[in-house]
């Protein structure tokens, strides 16, 4: 088992995590055409690792937890491509552009 | 049993006669035990991120087909309660996180106290998920069963926003159902705790239960901006 990590990180980790969620929530009322999903989604794509690393202390875990961790992305990467490959080139579906 | 494993026994490292009594025959030691429980939570975890995935999947196909249905259904989602409910339960991770730190350290009230406020951050988004729930029911958004669907402000997008709508009960009721499995999660940790089973050398029901009150926390950091942020700034209704 692993050293335990302080108070003080937890607090930081979770401060960060409620200022993205403001910053997030503010950026979405500003009009940035495609870049609103793009930014949302970084900024929620951030607060993950966070959650992941220091919440959930994968850091700290044996390298075979982390490589399994990281597998669950690496398949949900597959999935999800394989669903855009497909429909995101579908020029012929309704309403034109997918985009 | 035991005399033929004896010879086993007596060349295997550590001592099984002074163990910890929740170390189980066929792990060698509590590390190997923690980290083997430690594995098999994130082997569940996966299977977790296949299923919320699937229906993250689906709704960015069905988004990308209909923008402008989809857009104006943001119109009845209030980012704000989302953004309160976001802010819930990164403060109940917090805890929860404070909680298995309380748990390795020994320090037994504290741990009790990081789960019952986990606990109450955890009924607080599902009492504000209601309250949410409540709104779309009185305005007519809920087009599951028919007598309290309308969407006459914009007939032209009536029938694909009924598909945003079934995406929306669908995934944050399936986020609201695993809140409820962590609750009952958390209370079973609880007493377990007030009887005492957790000590610096066994706290591991803590830590995975813990994996697990996080992933759900993941999940809605996904729905928050999926759900109520992207759209904002298209007015089409």
């Amino acid at each position: 088992m692993h050293s335990i990590p302080s108070v003080r990180t937890y607090v930081i980790i979770w401060a960060t995590l409620t200022v993205m969620t403001f910053v997030t929530y503010y950026v979405a009322q500003i009009e940035l055409g495609a870049w609103n999903i793009v930014v949302a989604l970084l900024i929620a794509f951030f607060k993950m690792m966070l959650v992941i690393l220091f919440f959930m202390n994968v850091k700290a875990d044996s390298p075979l937890t982390k490589l399994f961790a990281g597998a669950g992305f690496f398949w949900l990467i597959l999935l999800l491509g394989q669903f855009f490959i497909d429909y995101l080139t579908r020029t012929w579906m309704p309403e034109g552009t997918m985009w | 049993m035991a005399d033929t494993h004896s010879t086993v026994a007596e060349h295997s490292e550590p001592d099984h006669t002074a163990h910890s009594p929740h170390l189980r025959h066929h792990f060698d030691d509590m590390a190997q035990q923690f980290d083997s429980a430690t594995l098999g939570m994130w082997v569940f975890l996966l299977t977790e991120i296949m299923f919320f995935g699937g229906m993250f999947g689906a709704y960015t196909v069905y988004r990308a087909m209909y923008p402008e249905a989809f857009a104006s259904s943001s119109q009845y989602m209030n980012p704000l309660y989302g953004a309160m409910n976001t802010a819930v339960l990164i403060v109940s991770s917090l805890t929860m996180a404070l909680a298995v730190r309380a748990a390795r350290l020994g320090e037994q009230k504290v741990l009790q106290l990081f789960l019952i406020l986990t606990m109450i951050f955890g009924l607080a988004f599902l009492v504000i998920k209601g309250f949410e729930y409540h709104e779309h029911w009185v305005d007519n958004k809920v087009p599951l069963f028919g007598g309290h669907w309308d969407y006459s402000e914009a007939p032209q997008f009536a029938r694909q926003a009924q598909i945003l709508f079934c995406f929306y009960f669908f995934m944050t009721g399936f986020h609201a159902l695993h809140m409820v499995v962590g609750l009952g999660l958390m209370t079973t940790i609880f007493m377990m705790a007030r009887r005492g089973t957790f000590s610096p050398s066994y706290f591991t029901p803590v830590e995975v239960s813990g994996l697990y009150w996080h992933f759900v926390d993941i999940v809605w950091i996904f729905l928050f901006p999926l759900l109520y942020l992207i759209g904002r700034t298209k007015k089409l209704i």
